[in-house]
């Protein structure tokens, strides 16, 4: 039902980002999705990863702090609006989106992953009232 | 345990008795066999006739650390170099080394001292301890070394330098009892936990000293590991570690006053403190043969308590140290102690301990910014969170040092850990 993010602590110094890449990269495990929230000194970044138990170990080793965090993908018909519609479902039952981020778009359809105050409810709001405008969930195992 | 029952529990009377003679002793020995005492007395008119006891010390002169480096490398020694049987140095920040002797007699008592530390950590003949000082010039290994081999426990000089080679060998010959720097002890504890072998490890003691720490880290300390920590206290020129020792009730060190007359002066006015005042330590040895020193300012700030301890020592005792007068930072006219940050982090328990001061001039204010490391238990996946974090401990040492300071979160293990003293202070205001 969820999908397992990692998200990695990082200092805005130079190589980071491409230190967190490269040790992933040696270890054979392919980053799916990557979106970089920062401030002035830090930042997180948020992965999707082909074995992301291995990709904790190995980050763990190379000295990084890591937390693996429970996120929603779900995909939907690559039409005008659907993203609004998504919101307006949330919305509606006072649901807050903490972030969200792409995954993979084709001309037909998008996938996105996104957390919310309570991924539960999420997953519950769109198995009832996603399939009407074609949003459905996404199993981990199908990205 | 206690090693020396007859000098550790003898009434005050008898050790101001006891004290009186062997001071009286020493400023003869100094007067006649040091010229630099001899001339220091001289021009102040006293002559060591004049000192009759305990009560006349305030009499004499003090003596400094410049003064041992004025008199490099042997100049106040006060036997010929052929009854020297060992040299002790260490490297100052700035200048020359401080040079320290000892005789035969000064090294067994100087193990003396440290089988009484030993023994009022529970470390006795049976114990295998692991000494974790460095080895060489500097006091710590050799001090610990020849201590615990007087005590009759099994040694094994570890020195510093590989951590999991450490652990390995704590594991395998069963050690129960550590003497290191308390900072590497809380490496060492981190270790055994990556390597996974807390349940392995038998310790059951740790013997810590050479730099200053707090009551906070060492109940982390004994906690981590599930032992007992002690702080011992010792400095080079007086001797080294074993100079005063905590016990089971952490209630101040004890010091060893047989051997080292301990005085608390006022630093400003360089007057005896009042009675439980903090203030500055100074020591007069009364024992030493190679190196005598007469009322040495340590620059170490406590307060002394002469009351019986819980254990049944009468020895007097140290309060734990608010640092040194020469940590001490000034920062925007306020006095600031790293313990104190080390303090505050600890008593938030949402941080690791290892932190760094920054601090610096901009505009002609001073600046103080402090990066905590941000460990994998404290992180979270918000940086909404991340920054409560940050605000958190800003608030935290703002109320303990009563002025603002930029907090940095950094990477884990990013802050340089030390196999010796930590080092906590970056004050870049030098410079300008
Ligand atoms: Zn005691």
């Amino acid at each position: 039902m969820y999908v397992k993010q990692i998200s990695i602590f990082v200092e805005n110094r130079k190589g980071r980002l491409e230190d967190v890449c490269t040790c992933l990269d040696e270890n054979g495990i392919n980053i799916k999705s990557i979106i970089l929230a920062d401030t002035n000194e830090y930042g997180l970044i948020r992965m999707i990863v082909s074995d992301v138990d291995k990709a904790k170990l190995v980050l763990k080793e190379a000295g990084f702090s890591t937390i693996i965090t429970n996120v929603v993908a779900i995909k939907f018909p690559h039409t005008k609006g659907m993203l609004k519609k998504l919101l307006e479902i949330f919305s509606e039952e006072e649901l807050n989106i903490e972030y969200m981020y792409g995954l993979s778009t084709t001309t037909e359809e998008a996938i996105i992953v996104f957390k919310t105050s309570d991924n539960e409810k999420a997953v519950n709001l769109i198995e009832n009232k996603g399939g009407e405008y074609g949003i459905a969930i996404i199993e981990e195992s199908n990205i | 345990m206690i090693w020396n029952e007859t000098k550790e529990c003898m009434s005050r009377d008898e050790m101001s008795a006891l004290q009186s003679a062997r001071l009286v002793k020493t400023v003869n020995r100094v007067y006649h066999n040091v010229e630099f005492y001899r001339k220091k007395m001289q021009a102040v008119g006293i002559e060591p006739g004049d000192i009759k006891g305990i009560e006349d010390i305030s009499k004499l002169p003090y003596t400094t650390k410049d003064d041992l480096r004025d008199n490099y490398p042997f100049g106040l020694f006060a036997v010929p170099q052929s009854e020297i049987v060992r040299i002790h140095a260490s490297s100052g920040t700035t200048g020359k080394a401080t040079v320290v002797g000892y005789t035969r007699k000064d090294i067994d008592i100087w193990s003396e001292c440290v089988s009484r530390a030993l023994s009022t950590a529970g470390v006795g003949k049976d114990d295998i301890i692991q000494v974790a000082y460095g080895y060489g010039l500097f006091t710590g290994g050799l001090g610990l070394h020849y201590g615990a081999e007087n005590t009759g426990a099994t040694v094994v000089p570890m020195s510093t330098g590989n951590t999991k080679k450490l652990i390995t060998m704590m594991e395998d010959f069963g050690a129960t009892a550590i003497a290191c720097t308390p900072s590497y002890l809380l490496h060492i504890a981190e270790t055994i936990k990556e390597m996974g072998v807390k349940d392995k490890i038998k310790l059951k003691a740790a013997v810590c000293g050479a730099e200053p720490w707090t009551e906070q880290m060492r109940i982390q300390i004994e906690e981590e590991l599930g032992i007992n920590a002690f702080d011992i206290y010792g400095l080079s020129e007086i001797m080294g570690p074993g100079v005063a020792m905590d016990c089971k009730f952490h209630k101040g060190l004890h010091v060893y006053e047989d051997h080292f007359l301990p005085e608390i002066i006022t630093p400003d006015t360089l007057e005896p403190a009042a009675p439980g005042e903090v203030g500055e330590l100074v020591f007069t040895t009364l024992t030493k043969e190679g190196l005598p020193l007469i009322r040495y300012r340590t620059k170490d700030l406590t307060s002394i308590d002469y009351s019986t301890c819980e254990c049944g020592r009468t020895l007097a005792r140290i309060s734990r140290f608010k640092g040194r007068s020469d940590d001490m930072l000034i920062i925007r006219g306020v006095n600031v102690f790293p313990s104190q940050i080390e303090a505050a982090l600890l008593e938030m328990g949402e941080t690791s301990p290892h932190y760094m001061m920054i601090v610096d001039r901009e505009n002609n204010l001073d600046t103080l910014e402090i990066q905590v490391e941000v460990e994998e238990r404290f992180f979270t996946d918000e940086i909404r969170q991340l920054e409560q974090l940050s605000k958190k401990i800003g608030n935290a040492i703002h109320q303990a040092l009563g002025i603002s300071a930029k907090i940095k979160l950094v990477e884990p293990k990013t802050i340089e850990r030390s196999m010796g003293k930590a080092k906590h202070v970056i004050d870049n205001r030098k410079l300008v």
